[in-house]
């Protein structure tokens, strides 16, 4: 009896929270969906099954980082160093699988935890002083590119591996790509701990007022710790299926991943200054960035074209936000 | 003879809600006059239409006879009107010149601003309302006060006729005080009419000549400060008569359950004594820079002690942070209730909950039921008006502030709830409310820890005072000791170095 109460609250819960996610998107849904129609209009390819898994496949890696940086960003904070996190674990998992002979099932776990190390670095500066994330991360970004582009010598190392190329093309369960599975438990995680747990509570709390945090009890300094590790944790996992996808490690690769989730994340109406905010919109941001990429590129838009695109979407999305919030 | 100023049937609403209907307000030359009323009555709108915020809906204006139209800001200062806000609107980094000729620049044809000039000009108006202060210093050299005073002279060039002071003491010192007085003294012989707006009824006495009264967005009358008593201050507001404003009964069980000895943090808090007993209510009295913020803040982890002991049913405790003091069923209501308090763009359910989402977050599950049930018991128990759980902090009035972050406390505390100034800029009603209810508390067996400035306050509702000086506790006064001349000679007495 008690079991079964338990998982009806899970299941009327999980409804609840999605409804809601819906109603705070309301706007950034009706855009994305009014995006979907013109393109499924002007283009055949757009509204197919097979087009829709490959959109999920494209936006994977910034739907991973994006969850980090929607907690990064209510916490107040900014984390530039993703993309370049992405680089070091990408790129020592390849050198050590290839150079070094190490087998990949110990390479993974040895990467992830290098480029988790960054995370750990930005959160240690970060909570014990007074130094600005913005400042902390952009120098950690060029230390972590430069190392990457140190360790590969500034070239692109191969991998032939069984294990790395399934995490990087595989399917599971009869056909469904493993990113999406990725996605999927990143999303889960990240929902769990910015809803369901006293973490997720504090992390809101300390975003909002930093000192009335510190009145109430709360250990800012272990939210923000704990934060930036697991931003740097979700950027390594990135990191390998990024370098697995295309079988290498490339120095150059996750370059400017960091203002693709930041995008999103502020698309998803998050507010830069912290203590506000949704996974929902977040997600919703990532689609609509996929979105926008993939059926730019079947429209063959040139691509310095569509750099001016998602800039202005992304600017227009922020003034939408302002005006709703005069208008209040 | 027509007054300087006439505000006749001034009616504003917002989206439907009439906010002012049909109020008058009539200030004269040389006059310093105050309005009154709650929190919500109308006293920022009706400033913020003489000042050129909002526009009026109907009635008139007029200054010196004649009938004014005002639109905006600069309107409201071609007319003479200034107002000083209670946030000042001055540039730390500029100059008090810089700052007084900000925005209308003294410049030479090429565009070049005088600074030469503009500090003369400014050092004229300092010296003629004698006021001790270079013309060319920074402003973040100078005390709020003294800055305050800038922002007075910046009015005043502008040829300011009519000062208007929103809450013009809520960050100043007892002797900073005094200052602005003396301040209010000189424009008051150069004509300037003052317009004072404070919750303060003490101040009302020490400076304002005639007082108008607003209530849900009505006058209810005006009166000469010295021809009325305070009683009959409070029903006007109010709207009824307060018999009851303090509500005090006697609690105290005899079981110490804090006892402080020769406490220190190093720093403002020098040698501190007290114990407090089940059941009671501690004030604790002193000047502005006494120390007694500090030694709660102290004494509930947020600093550490250097010396002494601090004991806690009778074992020696001292905590490391809030969360230690939490544990052993502490609360701590801060002083500053916007930066240490609340959060602000949260809404009333994260703000109420905050301290013990362990009771309804657990094992990833998300119980909202009983989070509600919390919340809105709460707002039912202690009447915060608000639309809802989900309306946003910042929203609310601040009587409905303090009753939320009171609120919040009151879910985690079990035995002694720490209050620094927990009636600060909250309106009658709203106190009369918190009295009441930190006398139940007291009733239910909680000890109570009131930090406060206001002495009827601490007189009336205290089973004890603590009164401090200079980091040292100087004495503590027993209920029927209690009295002004009492805590002020305790608050004054200096221990030897």
């Amino acid at each position: 009896m008690e079991a079964k109460k338990t998982k009806e609250n899970w299941f009327a819960s999980f409804g609840r929270s999605v409804l809601a996610g819906l109603k705070t998107n309301g706007g950034i849904i009706i855009g994305l969906i009014i995006i979907c129609i013109i393109l499924g209009i002007m283009t055949d390819p757009f509204l197919t099954i097979r087009n829709f898994t490959n959109i999920m496949r494209q936006i994977s890696i910034n739907v991973i980082l994006a969850c980090g940086m929607t907690m990064v960003i209510i916490l107040g904070g900014i984390d530039l160093s993703v993309g370049s996190i992405i680089a070091v674990s990408g790129c020592l998992c390849c050198g050590l699988i290839t150079n070094m002979g190490v087998p990949s099932y110990a390479a993974i776990p040895i990467s992830i935890l290098a480029g988790t190390l960054v995370g750990i670095f930005n959160g240690a500066v970060i909570s014990r002083t007074t130094i600005p994330p913005f400042i902390v991360t952009l120098a950690m970004m060029n230390i972590g590119r430069g190392f990457a582009r140190i360790y590969t010598k500034a070239t692109t190392i191969l991998v032939d591996d069984e294990l790395f190329t399934f995490i990087g093309s595989g399917t599971v369960l009869g056909g469904i790509p493993i990113h999406i599975v990725y996605m999927v438990i990143v999303i889960a995680v990240s929902a769990l701990i910015l809803n369901r747990t006293k973490l997720g509570r504090n992390i809101y709390a300390v975003g909002d007022n930093k000192q009335a945090a510190a009145y109430s009890g709360i250990h800012a300094k272990k939210v923000t710790m704990t934060v930036f590790v697991i931003m740097g944790f979700f950027a390594a996992c990135a990191g390998i299926i990024s370098s697995a996808r295309t079988f290498s490690g490339q120095f150059n690769v996750g370059e400017g991943a960091e203002m693709d989730a930041i995008s999103a994340v502020v698309l998803g109406g998050t507010s830069m200054s912290g203590g506000i905010g949704h996974l929902s919109g977040t997600i919703i941001g990532c689609v609509v960035i996929g979105v926008l990429n993939n059926g730019m590129n079947i429209l063959g838009i040139d691509s310095s074209w569509q750099y001016v695109v998602k800039g202005i979407v992304v600017l227009l999305a922020v003034f939408i936000d302002y005006f709703k919030k005069i208008r209040e | 003879m027509s007054s300087l100023l006439e505000m006749k049937n001034i009616s504003k609403s917002f989206s439907g809600n009439k906010v002012l209907s049909g109020v008058n307000l009539l200030v004269e030359e040389g006059e310093v006059h105050a309005l009154l009323g709650e929190n919500g009555a109308g006293k920022s709108t009706l400033m913020k239409i003489l000042g050129g915020i909002y526009t009026k809906d109907g009635g008139t204006i007029s200054i010196d006879g004649e009938e004014v139209q005002i639109h905006s800001v600069d309107d409201a200062r071609d007319k003479g009107v200034s107002i000083i806000h209670q946030e000042l609107m001055l540039a730390e980094h500029l100059t008090i010149a810089e700052n007084i000729f900000m925005g209308r620049e003294i410049k030479n044809k090429a565009g070049i601003v005088n600074l030469k000039k503009q500090e003369q000009i400014a050092q004229g108006f300092l010296d003629q309302y004698e006021i001790g202060l270079e013309s060319n210093l920074r402003l973040d050299k100078l005390t709020i006060a003294k800055q305050q005073m800038v922002e007075i002279i910046r009015a005043v060039s502008f040829g300011a006729k009519i000062i208007v002071m929103d809450e013009p003491t809520s960050s100043l010192s007892d002797a900073e005080v005094e200052i602005l007085y003396e301040m209010i003294r000189v424009l008051k012989k150069k004509a300037v009419a003052v317009i004072y707006i404070s919750h303060r009824l003490n101040e009302l006495y020490d400076i304002t000549d005639r007082i108008t009264v607003l209530r849900d967005g009505e006058s209810v009358g005006t009166v000469v400060t010295k021809e009325t008593k305070r009683q009959q201050l409070i029903s006007m507001m109010v709207g009824r008569d307060l018999s009851s404003y303090y509500t005090k009964t006697d609690n105290v069980v005899n079981e110490t359950v804090l006892k402080v000895t020769d406490l220190s943090d190093g720093n403002k808090v020098k040698r501190v004594n007290f114990d407090l007993k089940k059941g009671e209510i501690l004030g604790i009295a002193g000047l502005v820079g006494a120390g007694r913020s500090e030694t709660v803040e102290c004494l509930f982890g947020l600093t550490q002690k250097k010396a002494g002991i601090i004991e806690y049913k009778g074992k020696e405790v001292a905590f490391k942070n809030p969360r230690e003091a939490m544990a052993q069923g502490f609360g701590f209501v801060p002083e500053d209730r916007k930066q240490e308090g609340l959060f602000l763009q949260s809404d009333v359910r994260f703000n109420t909950t905050i301290n013990i989402v362990e009771r309804f977050l657990k094992k990833l599950l998300w119980n909202r039921q009983k989070e509600n049930e919390i919340v809105s018991e709460k707002i039912d128990d202690m009447h915060i008006k608000v639309t809802g759980a989900s309306q946003i902090v910042s929203k609310l009035s601040g009587g409905n502030q303090q009753k939320v972050l009171i609120a919040r406390w009151l879910c985690s505390t079990r035995t002694v709830l720490i209050l620094d100034e927990p009636t600060r800029g909250v309106d009658v009603k709203t106190k009369a409310e918190i009295y009441a209810l930190i006398d139940n508390l007291a009733k239910s067996g909680m000890s109570i820890i009131m930090v406060s400035s206001e002495l009827p306050e601490l007189i009336n509702m205290s089973d004890r005072v603590m009164v401090m000086c200079n980091g040292y506790s100087t004495g503590i006064l027993k209920r029927d000791e209690l009295s002004q001349e009492n805590i002020m000679t305790l608050a004054t007495t200096e221990v030897g170095a």
